[in-house]
């Protein structure tokens, strides 16, 4: 086997420069004595070892099978020797495992269902990440993200005046196309509330863009808010920072329960959906999002069946689409995407793996957000993916999630794919019927 | 506007503007805004490229921008909106606009009886708050958790003091945030602070903070409490008094703290969104007392009826003797009073309304896209397109109506008796 890599961050190194033995033991018998149970119990206990998951892992595939980076693998370095030491682990120890919990995995759930009982390893590894936010020895630029969160309520230090000054400024670009558009700010009572993650005022201005002129022609009762709380997005649920999760999570029903809006529709993004629908909502005590939130795949296949979605004109050329881990493994939205996809794009093939058992882009999870020096080891870790796209022969992919198409880009880029990314979205909004343009 | 017991109580429904004319030529007109006495209604107006103005009761105001947005009525009948003109924001209200220009204006706050305007402020990348068009003299690298007091007189936010480049972790986790009050900041830095407020007096501001990446507590006056906890929601002040309740998580469960000590105990899965009644007797919250499950609790009691969707909007009647709230379940909505719920369930609730005399409850209800009133549980006779939330009359036996249907608004004054039965 390769020499294992381990690599510097300035965030890792600070914090474990801090750690103490004692430090170490007690944070990790702390998060594994009054935050876990019976559910931690039953996966530690009810694993056989029989490495069946490994087959799932994209990391494991692309290196060659190493079972280092095997789910089981994963575990093994890290959760199993903190439960038999209980808590007795050294700081070299908490610097590898930071890193295999915080950058190699993507918590992307694929070997859930390669293991005979259903194991959640992803659940494992978030317990790892919660342990090394305890410890401070997140790596630097997500721990810089979940900072923005608690400062501004949003992923990427947008100020409260930027955010409405971006969907003032896209507004105006529409009327250009759309004389009569709007980008309705706090309109109590409508019907949808419209939110986006962080990313999108700040440098995908286009996606609220194309959002908004799938609202205005499709008739549409919507709104957007114009304050905190607009952000779905959440890499404090992918720190372990579960107290920043819900500060989070409750700002945003807080602002749609505030609008008195009927549902969230959300943009194209995965990590978000799980935090809304699935993470962020259950810390706070819902079982189930307070106020419905519909991803925008489940969102342009109501428009669809409802007749209010129109196919102006097809897109011919080939295109696959890639499943992100979140809305597929995490809500089942794989069939409504490919039915809307067909609709508009006649040449679809097929990626294979794909639906539930599509390959992880390798950048979910927050591992993207986990910057410049984890990249190579990202992208490297998912040459399965680089094969993957390849097969298909296309050049055009879609892929409707932020984080996948941060990951599926560097892919493209380093393997040399010559495939071009698009939103499903961006594919709506140049070929629908817009009744409504000059 | 009048004050509020000279308004036209006479029973009755007149049409106070048909929405279709006005006397500017308009491309479109945007949300309708009543005034709270109900004789005007108002929107934004598109009257040409790139030009808006405001229409009221179907007269435009003069002054013609670049953008209105944010039209809203204050407390007194001020009609405000936040207007661009040739990149520069000021407030017009009724027509006047301020004499002050920004680079950006947003997020319009009024005092209680809505005699104080005022907003928040983006200008040259530095940021604050306006009262009555004057800023503060100290505006910050960046400002959020913007609030006014009740009378107007004092404003707060959360400020940051110091610069922070990329990826500054370390720099972060020292403080680089504070409150300012009017401007001027604490002399003190936090992890994080927010929601700061004031006390019944002005004279004193309560805030969250984070003291670390993990204690949360309240400070006052920039003072952190003592105790920390591992989460904890907005403070309130006693209206009476300067004491502090604040919901407070401890080993897993939420409790609610009275200046750090522990007055219901931490068995709740949520407490947030606290109220202390009007004399300060009573303190409420919304409460979730098991898993999905959510309610109010009175003075710590849980309430008997939950909801598995949420619950919303808490509000304490006049005298402080009922309480009542919305609740949601399986995607309906309804109005819970003194742990009693309405028959009726809707599309969508509004805020609940009691009259002065804490008799009767009111609030603007939504079924199938049509929309009234209801008061009591007893829903008023007739749908309307839009509507907007009830007011009672001062001796509580009328209910002002504003609503629009067919195109027209009207103001329509009915006796609550003829209503409730």
């Amino acid at each position: 086997m390769e020499e294992r890599v381990w690599i510097k961050d300035e965030g890792i190194e600070a914090g474990a420069a801090k750690l103490t033995p004692e430090k170490i033991e007690k944070t990790i018998n702390a998060v594994f004595d009054n935050e876990t149970g019976a559910r931690l119990k039953a996966y530690v206990e009810t694993c056989i070892h029989c490495g069946l998951c490994s087959d799932a892992c994209h990391f494991f595939l692309s290196h060659d099978r190493d079972p280092r980076f095997s789910p089981v693998g994963k575990v093994k370095q890290t959760i199993w020797p903190m439960l038999k030491n209980k808590g007795k682990v050294s700081v070299e120890f908490m610097k590898q495992a930071v890193q295999v919990a915080q950058t190699e995995c993507n918590l992307c759930r694929r070997c859930v269902q390669y293991c005979p009982f259903g194991i959640d390893i992803a659940y494992m590894m978030s317990l790892v990440r919660r342990i090394c936010h305890k410890q401070e020895i997140t790596p630097l630029y997500i721990q810089d993200t979940a900072h923005s969160h608690a400062a501004t309520m949003n992923q990427m230090w947008v100020k409260d005046d930027e955010w409405i000054d971006a969907l003032q400024w896209q507004e105006d670009e529409m009327r250009d196309e759309f004389p009569n558009a709007r980008i309705p700010l706090e309109k109590e009572g409508a019907e949808i509330m419209y939110s986006v993650i962080g990313p999108e005022p700040k440098f995908r201005t286009q996606l609220i863009y194309q959002a908004a002129a799938i609202m205005n022609e499709t008739g549409m009762d919507w709104t957007m808010p114009a304050t905190p709380g607009w952000d779905n997005s959440d890499m404090a649920m992918y720190t372990g920072d579960s107290e920043m999760m819900g500060r989070l999570k409750r700002m945003h029903f807080d602002t749609a329960a505030r609008l008195k809006v009927k549902k969230i529709v959300m943009g194209e993004c995965g990590h978000a959906f799980r935090s809304v629908y699935d993470t962020g909502n259950r810390v706070l005590g819902w079982r189930m999002p307070p106020i419905p939130v519909i991803h925008a795949l489940e969102f342009y296949w109501d428009l669809l069946n409802e007749g209010k979605l129109k196919v102006a004109k097809t897109f011919d050329e080939p295109v696959t689409f890639h499943d992100p881990c979140n809305v597929v493994r995490g809500r089942g939205l794989h069939e409504k995407a490919r039915e809307v996809v067909r609709a508009f794009c006649p040449n679809f093939i097929e990626m294979i793996p794909n639906r539930e058992h599509n390959y992880c882009c390798s950048a979910g999870g927050g591992v993207i957000n986990c910057g410049p020096p984890f990249k190579n080891a990202r992208v490297e870790g998912n040459r399965v993916k680089a094969e993957q796209l390849k097969a298909t022969g296309v050049k055009v992919c879609i892929a409707p999630c932020h984080n996948c198409h941060g990951g599926l880009e560097d892919i493209i880029h380093t393997f040399e794919l010559g495939i071009e990314l698009k939103f499903l979205g961006e594919i709506i909004y140049e070929h629908m019927e817009k009744p409504n343009a000059v | 506007m009048s004050e509020y017991a000279a308004w036209d109580w006479s029973v009755g429904s007149k049409t106070v503007a048909n929405l279709a004319e006005c006397d500017c030529e308009i491309q479109w007109r945007e949300e309708n805004q009543a005034s709270p006495d109900g004789e005007q209604v108002a929107a934004v107006v598109n009257t040409g490229e790139g030009e808006f103005t405001v229409c009221v009761n179907g007269s435009c105001w003069e002054p013609r921008y670049e953008r209105v947005w944010y039209l809203r009525y204050s407390p007194d009948g001020r009609l405000s909106g936040l207007a661009c003109d040739e990149g520069d924001w000021t407030m017009c209200i009724d027509g006047e606009q301020w004499e002050e220009t920004y680079g950006f204006l947003f997020n319009t706050m009024f005092s209680k009886d809505g005699s104080v305007i005022a907003c928040c402020v983006a200008d040259a990348m530095t940021y604050g708050m306006v009262v009555d068009g004057v800023a503060w003299e100290n505006l910050y690298d960046n400002a959020n958790n913007f609030h006014l007091s009740a009378d107007g007189q004092k404003t707060v936010a959360v400020v940051q003091t110091v610069p922070l480049g990329q990826a500054e972790i370390f720099k972060f986790k020292e403080g680089v945030y504070s409150v300012a009050v009017d401007g001027e900041a604490w002399d003190v830095n936090f992890v994080n602070a927010w929601t700061p407020r004031f006390n019944a007096d002005n004279s004193s501001v309560a805030a969250q903070i984070r003291l670390n990446l993990f204690d949360y507590t309240i400070a006052v006056d920039g003072k952190p409490w003592n105790t920390v906890y591992s989460q904890v929601w907005e403070p309130l002040f006693h209206p009476k008094n300067k004491s502090i309740v604040t919901p407070v998580r401890i080993s897993g469960k939420w409790g609610m703290a009275q200046d750090e000590k522990i007055i219901w105990q931490p068995h709740f899965y949520q407490v947030w969104q606290q109220q202390f009644s009007p004399s300060g007797d009573r303190l409420a919250a919304i409460v979730c007392p098991e898993y999905g499950r959510w309610t109010l609790a009175v003075d710590g009691k849980t309430w008997n009826t939950t909801f598995g969707d949420m619950v919303m909007d808490l509000t304490f009647s006049p005298d402080g003797r009922r309480l009542a709230a919305l609740g949601k379940q399986d995607t309906k909505w309804t109005v819970i009073v003194d742990d009693r719920v309405w028959s009726g369930q809707y599309d969508m609730c509004f805020a609940p309304v009691f009259s002065p005399d804490s008799q009767h409850v009111a609030a603007r209800v939504e079924k199938k896209g049509k929309y009234t009133i209801a008061i009591d549980g007893k829903e008023y006779g007739q749908n309307f397109d839009q509507c907007f939330d009830p007011t009672f009359s001062p001796d509580g036996s009328k209910v002002l109506i504003r609503a629009i249907a067919g195109g027209k608004y009207l103001r329509i004054v009915e006796p609550v008796a003829n209503i409730i039965g």
